[in-house]
């Protein structure tokens, strides 16, 4: 198994098998005294991750320098293009090229979708795509399966619905094809306009269950095992008319968790506007919190296993 | 006496059954631009027995290369190859969707990398050939539009 991740880019969900998937969620477990700062290592000391961030991010972001210090390694690069190169009008392949020469790994968030990968077939050192525009978003994936996996005990056989901007949402698209991987049943609530693209539901009613698509979320709900929350994302819509429409339209409150089962977890991806109300923070089912300290577990063992501390 | 509008090519490739209305594609898909050096005819709108109507290119005095020709599966599924050596059908073959195109169409997303000034060539993974669908390695999008995205 360390032979397959040493070296490997984590570009797509998609590249990973089940049995994989398992192995970095097994590892991540391991990490958590780490995480938390209970247990001190030094297992990349020596080592130096290239961040690179074209887009605003707060928890990922921190979230992989936290991974990367915890585990004594160092991070350098950019939270925004603007004052490097990239703002001079340098492509994407030269920059890789040189940071490709100053580190160890590199983490790439991007605009553009595909630029994971163009960095991967640029860079000789792992690339890990922490985002590319629309695309994947493959280490948030593997943090929400963890946080499943450590909140339900296993991922198949839960009913997980997911709700908001399935359409734009990075975040869904990878995670619905890997809960369907793993034998989870599916609902997709979203207004028409912004329900799952045609080739992400092919994709995986392909691996999986043939998933619900709903507008009502008030029927979804009390069924669910897990509430998979996300933001209407304005900046991701081109037109201001259509998001206008369709912004607000969910909102989880104390009144719509009546119903639900006593087990449900809600997670978020974060950051939230106004889709969980804040009262929701105070009940068992919020986890979202849980959810985002996890990425620094889930980004420890991948990059462990990336750069050849962990097997 | 049959009518002949352009006339049998001594040695060449003639490109024969090519859907209607495909044979400008054609040309661009195997790299025939303005600095040809050689005699090229372009039939469009040619009676059929098979299609009802078809389009054909002949190219005289070049001999294609197959694995080239294969890339005009993507637009006519259903287009002949024949090379023509002393005004004789030497070698006759069907196109062949291949399973990796690249270079010769953008990716139809917008927002892709390779679409950007980035030093690379789109390239594309089959992953259906009926109907033909393409998903760019990039960006993972899947595409049935591949008239349209030929560069």
């Amino acid at each position: 198994m360390s032979a397959g991740f040493r070296g490997m880019d984590v570009v797509s969900i998609r590249d990973f098998s089940r049995e994989q998937i398992e192995h970095v969620l097994k590892l991540a477990e391991k990490m958590v005294p780490i995480a938390r700062g209970e247990e001190r290592s030094v297992m990349l000391e020596g080592h130096v991750l290239g961040s690179l961030f074209y887009e605003p991010s707060t928890r990922t972001r921190l979230s992989f320098d936290a991974a990367m210090t915890r585990l004594g390694g160092r991070t350098l690069g950019f939270s925004e293009p603007k004052g490097s190169s990239v703002a001079k009008g340098e492509t994407l392949a030269d920059t890789i090229r040189m940071v490709d020469a100053y580190c160890d790994v590199i983490v790439l968030r991007h605009t553009q979708e595909g630029a994971a990968r163009l960095a991967g077939h640029f860079a000789n050192r792992p690339v890990i795509n922490a985002g590319d525009g629309a695309g994947q978003h493959p280490t948030q994936t593997m943090l929400d399966l963890f946080t499943i996996r450590k909140e339900k005990k296993q991922i198949d056989g839960n009913h997980v619905v997911i709700v908001g901007d399935l359409k734009y949402g990075r975040t869904v698209h990878s995670l619905s094809e890997a809960l369907a991987m793993f034998g989870a049943e599916l609902t997709f609530v979203a207004p028409p306009t912004l329900q799952i693209p045609k080739e992400h539901l092919k994709a995986i009613e392909m691996s999986g269950k043939k998933p619900k698509i709903t507008s009502s979320l008030e029927d979804a709900i009390k069924e669910a095992d897990v509430l998979y929350v996300t933001r209407i994302q304005k900046e991701r819509f081109p037109d201001m008319a259509e998001y206008q429409k369709v912004a607000g339209m969910y909102r989880i409150d104390l009144n719509m968790l009546k119903d639900v089962k006593k087990d449900l977890i809600i997670m978020h991806p974060l950051p939230r506007v106004d889709e969980i109300s804040p009262e929701v923070d105070a009940t068992v089912h919020a986890k979202y919190f849980e959810q985002a300290f996890n990425g620094v577990p889930v980004r420890m063992a991948l990059l462990g296993l990336v750069l050849g501390g962990l097997k | 006496m049959k009518e002949f509008k352009v006339t049998p090519i001594r040695n060449g490739t003639v490109i024969d059954h090519i859907n209607m209305g495909m044979a400008l594609k054609v040309l661009k898909i195997i790299g025939v631009k303005e600095d040809v050096n050689s005699t090229v005819s372009v039939l469009m709108h040619v009676p059929s027995k098979k299609a009802g109507w078809k389009d054909i290119v002949k190219i005289e005095d070049r001999e294609l290369d197959p694995k080239e020709l294969d890339r005009i599966a993507l637009i006519s599924p259903n287009a002949t190859i024949n090379i023509i050596r002393d005004y004789n059908v030497a070698e006759k073959f069907i196109v062949e969707v291949p399973n990796v195109i690249k270079g010769i169409m953008k990716c139809s997303n917008p927002g892709c990398i390779t679409n950007q000034a980035e030093p690379v060539e789109p390239e594309f993974v089959v992953e259906s050939k009926k109907p033909i669908t393409l998903r760019c390695i990039y960006c993972d999008r899947l595409t049935t539009e591949i008239a349209e995205n030929i560069q």
